[in-house]
């Protein structure tokens, strides 16, 4: 039926009626959720927290889902075709500490402030100024990167399916549009909850399948040390120098830039995935989602790295860059899932599949467009433009900022289309701000005598010296071997570097700014800082529902699941 | 979330993925029948029919214990 309404060149799979029908059945759900949940979205909290009323499941599976994009599942895979399980730390030290600590040590601060937002946060810790600078950078950076994915999925699903890139983003966009304007924070969630699901039954049985083609784990290694190298296997036994390994890494850019600092960047101050967790029903479910999420994100590799992997030894041809496979007609790195989606699911599953894929792009062009609504409202529009907004007034801005960003973000994907470099800039851009954020907010939760002037220096000096890293190194490539340590170093070992320089520098300065300029009292801190807040203590809750407790659990899954792959 | 008078999340879900499931399984079924000129890779396991009747059967789990009007979380 869809198809019908599609140009079909060349395609990496096709579709029949049944997997048409089951992508238009996805489409009628996602809009019939969104009509059903506006008579539940009339206040500023319903629209923009979910009513504050998230249980720590819901909160927990939309938090992390919030960042399981199809660009996302599909990037990896094709990571980890090119570089191995080396790409797994991205979701395991990448990613679990940074969600554990969030939950245990942050969680409390963001949510007995009551704040509605990162930016928010910032505001009540240090003042206007480092709020203004978060915000703003925040909202349009999130827009900008909102139509980068949606240009960066239309260019996949022509690839894949054949579709129109217009008709891709279009169809998308305003879908997205219709069922967040009218059910806002809610209605985001609850699609992204449904997305998570669907991932699931998606794309878990492209492992089964594989392993079971492969002959089992043992088999499945041996054929990738004989089509690639034994090295693919490993995730710490080849980190000892930058040029022992797929991905001109060493341990430490892993340990202190990915998992020290820029994930915890990502992770406990990207309001697109906070904003997830600041609509649990209570502390405890507060603490408690990001526990839930990071015990899920620890199995993620099993649907995205390890069909990567099954990828090498498996596929009948040898997968490339981007730019080979256009100058050559190949297929590129990023194709591994798409071909093993068409290697393996027949009618129904193919369906069920691609619309894992198109609800994983909508659930995270929702969390965009959510986010930056928030933002825009609360942070921009009624701190700084219109100051005594009435909460009906709030609610209607935030419908209006949802539809302008979608609008935003359709107009950057066009312009993309024009001018392919935009794109690395912008993601370049985006990076430059999160991990000095960390750094600022992670003092001022921890640090009693942390002041406004520090808050605001700090995070410009961090912002302003990672912006100077990126373009010592684009004016002068051999300045790669000072920022990245090695001049082996790939873009990815580059970021990690550049991200553990600007959090230092932005703590540094904090630190020092501080040091010379004159404390808040501690009466104004309360509910903001360690030393200064009432947190409950969990002594009186049973073992197995203290959040701490499957922290635990989850941090040993951890070090066990490294080990197993060492 | 499923707060009073309110349909629950999960019970969404459990409509998604009954209708995907059974939609799934009779492609798989319709394969049996009907085999393609051109199988997919270990075609002879017929993910389609078992896959397909897993996700049915957990979404009229999910539609059956979530639905409309009984109290749930």
């Amino acid at each position: 039926m869809m198809a019908t309404f599609l140009v079909v060149p060349q395609r990496l799979v096709h579709l029949s009626t049944v997997d048409s029908i089951i992508i238009v059945f996805y489409f009628a759900l996602v809009l019939a959720i969104g009509f059903y949940l506006k008579r539940q979205s009339n206040t500023s909290e319903d629209y923009f927290l979910a009513g504050r009323e998230m249980t720590a499941w819901i909160a927990g599976l939309s938090f992390l889902s919030a960042n399981l994009g199809a660009l996302e599942l599909m990037g990896w895979a094709g990571a980890s075709y090119q570089y191995g399980i080396l790409a797994a730390h991205w979701y395991w030290i990448g990613a679990i500490p940074a969600m554990l600590f969030l939950g245990l040590v942050m969680m409390p601060f963001y949510y007995i402030s009551k704040t509605h937002s990162v930016p928010g946060y910032l505001q009540l810790r240090y003042g206007e100024p480092s709020r203004a600078l978060s915000a703003i950078s925040f909202a349009f950076m999130t827009v900008l990167m909102s139509g980068i994915n949606m240009y960066s999925m239309a260019l996949v699903m022509k690839v894949v399916l054949g579709w129109d890139i217009g008709f891709s983003i279009w169809v998308s966009s305003i879908t997205v549009a219709i069922y967040v304007t009218l059910g806002g924070l809610r209605s985001a969630i609850f699609n992204e909850v449904l997305q998570f699901i669907l991932i699931w039954a998606g794309a878990l049985l492209i492992p089964i399948l594989g392993l079971i083609e492969a002959g089992g784990w043992s088999n499945l290694k041996l054929q990738i040390a004989h089509n690639a190298s034994a090295e693919y296997t490993h995730l710490w036994s080849n980190l000892g120098s930058f040029n022992s390994n797929p991905m001109g890494i060493h341990w430490t850019g892993i340990v202190f830039g990915l998992g020290a600092m820029l994930s915890f960047g990502y992770w406990t101050t990207d309001f697109l995935v906070v904003q997830r967790v600041l609509s649990a029903k209570d502390l405890r479910a507060a603490k408690m989602a990001p526990v839930i999420g990071a015990g899920f994100k620890m199995l993620v590799p099993f649907i995205v790295i390890l069909p990567g992997l099954i990828g090498i030894a498996v596929l009948p041809m040898k997968l490339m860059g981007e730019g080979a496979a256009v100058a050559t007609g190949g297929h590129s790195y990023n194709e591994v899932l798409p071909l093993l989606l068409a290697r393996y699911c027949g009618p129904g599953l193919l369906g069920l599949g691609i619309t894992a894929l198109l609800a994983g792009f909508m659930s995270g062009m929702a969390g965009n467009v959510s986010a930056f609504s928030t933002v825009w409202t609360y942070d921009i529009y009624a701190a700084f433009l219109h100051k005594k907004s009435t909460d009906q007034q709030l609610v209607t801005m935030g419908r209006w900022s949802t539809v302008i960003g979608v609008l935003i973000s359709v107009g950057t994907a066009y312009l993309v289309m024009q001018f392919l470099s935009i794109m690395d800039y912008v993601q370049a851009l985006f990076s430059f701000f999160i991990a000095p954020l960390y750094g600022t907010v992670l003092i001022g939760m921890l640090w009693k005598r942390a002041t406004s002037a520090g808050g605001f220096w700090g995070l410009l000096a961090g912002t302003v010296s990672s912006i100077g890293m990126y373009a010592w190194v684009k004016m002068d490539p051999s300045a790669l071997r000072y920022v990245a340590l090695s001049p082996y170093a790939k873009d990815m070992a580059e970021n990690m570097y550049r991200a553990l320089w600007s959090s230092l520098l932005c703590i540094a300065v904090t630190i020092v700014v501080s040091l010379m300029t004159a404390p808040k009292p501690e009466s104004e801190l309360k509910g903001l800082v360690y030393g200064a807040t009432d947190i409950p203590s969990e002594s009186a809750t049973a073992l197995y529902l203290r959040p701490s407790f499957w922290a635990a659990v989850v941090a040993i899954g951890l070090v066990i699941l490294n080990i197993l792959f060492w | 979330m499923h707060s009073e008078g309110s349909i629950s999340i999960w019970f969404f879900i459990g409509i998604s993925l009954l209708g995907n499931g059974l939609l799934i399984f009779a492609a798989g079924l319709y394969q049996i029948s009907h085999p393609p000129a051109e199988p997919v890779v270990l075609f002879n396991l017929h993910a389609n029919v078992w896959w397909g009747a897993a996700l049915a059967i957990w979404g009229a789990v999910y539609c059956y214990f979530f639905r409309p009007g009984r109290a749930s979380s």
